[in-house]
């Protein structure tokens, strides 16, 4: 009799380890992930389109860093902040190129980056590994923040660092937004040009961030 | 003969300009020192412009060839028409 009981306790303090460890691994796989966006590959990219009645401007910035936390369980908690290097901003004709950079446009010597911190996210759809969500930051370039809002898709590729960066384990998050500013509102030659260069700016960033294990 | 010599030099410039303007994709834009080609990365879908160093003559180009080639054809009526002897 004894014996017996002895033994159910056994069992009963068994059951309580294994649910207890399974509970802590689920904890610890819910837990929120730190995505670190600067890419060795060089494939993240902010692309930006200006089109004007006389005159139509495209190029792209490489230059991506800045970290966000994730948490796949609960991806509405997304915050973090992605960083352009302005000097990596590039158009294929040189005198424009030099313009952009010029202290009269974006000023890369004195501004040397463009930035998007996160505040909130709002009606967020989880759909699998795919998040969609309406995130509303500070964006800051020329030194002149605002606040807007961007539709953001976030990707959450698990397991799938190796697959890029050979002998490394981890998880990429993959963030996806089309959003367009005004120039006007970042003190770039407000009013002036706009016949050459619209004042409107459409840009869209892919950028994909990893977090080794 | 400088006055021959301008003109055919206006001729080629004109035709090497538009030739190249033709060969190199005929580039309606600027010109550019730079080309993006793309390249995607298979694990995340995403696609980037890299830009590699390459001379694409644009309208620009076109029109200062024009220029030059009007400017070279002008100064050949400078010189002064050549006589030709007539034995009477």
């Amino acid at each position: 009799m004894i014996n017996t009981t002895n033994h159910t306790t056994h069992i009963i303090t068994n059951i309580h380890i294994i649910v207890t460890l399974a509970c802590l691994g689920q904890a610890a796989m819910a837990a929120p992930e730190t995505f670190d966006f600067k890419d060795p590959k060089g494939i993240n990219n902010a692309v930006f389109k200006l089109d004007a009645p006389l005159e139509a401007i495209n190029g792209n910035a490489t230059g991506i860093s800045g970290t966000v936390t994730f948490d796949p369980a609960d991806p509405g908690a997304i915050q973090g902040m992605i960083v352009v290097a302005s000097s990596s901003l590039h158009v294929g004709n040189p005198m424009q190129l030099e313009h952009l950079r010029s202290a009269k446009w974006m000023d890369v010597a004195k501004y040397p980056q463009i930035s998007f911190e996160t505040k909130q996210i709002k009606n967020v759809k989880t759909n699998g590994d795919t998040t969609t969500g309406d995130v509303t930051g500070t964006f800051t370039c020329k030194g002149i923040s605002k606040e807007i809002t961007a539709p953001v898709k976030f990707t959450f590729l698990k397991d799938k660092l190796g697959k890029r960066v050979p002998n490394m384990n981890g998880d990429l998050l993959v963030i996806r937004a089309d959003f367009t500013i005004k120039r006007s509102d970042f003190g770039l030659m407000p009013g002036q040009m706009e016949e050459k260069v619209s004042d409107t700016i459409e840009l869209s960033l892919s950028i994909a961030g990893a977090s080794p294990k | 003969m400088s006055k021959k010599i301008l003109r055919i030099s206006a001729a080629l410039v004109i035709v090497l300009a538009l030739g190249m303007w033709l060969a190199t994709g005929a580039n309606p834009g600027w010109t550019k020192t730079s080309v993006p080609v793309k390249r995607t990365d298979e694990v995340t879908g995403i696609t980037v412009d890299d830009y590699q160093n390459r001379f694409v003559p644009g309208a620009d180009f076109l029109g200062a060839a024009f220029l030059g080639s009007s400017f070279l054809a002008g100064a050949s009526l400078l010189f002064p028409k050549t006589q030709t002897q007539t034995s009477t």
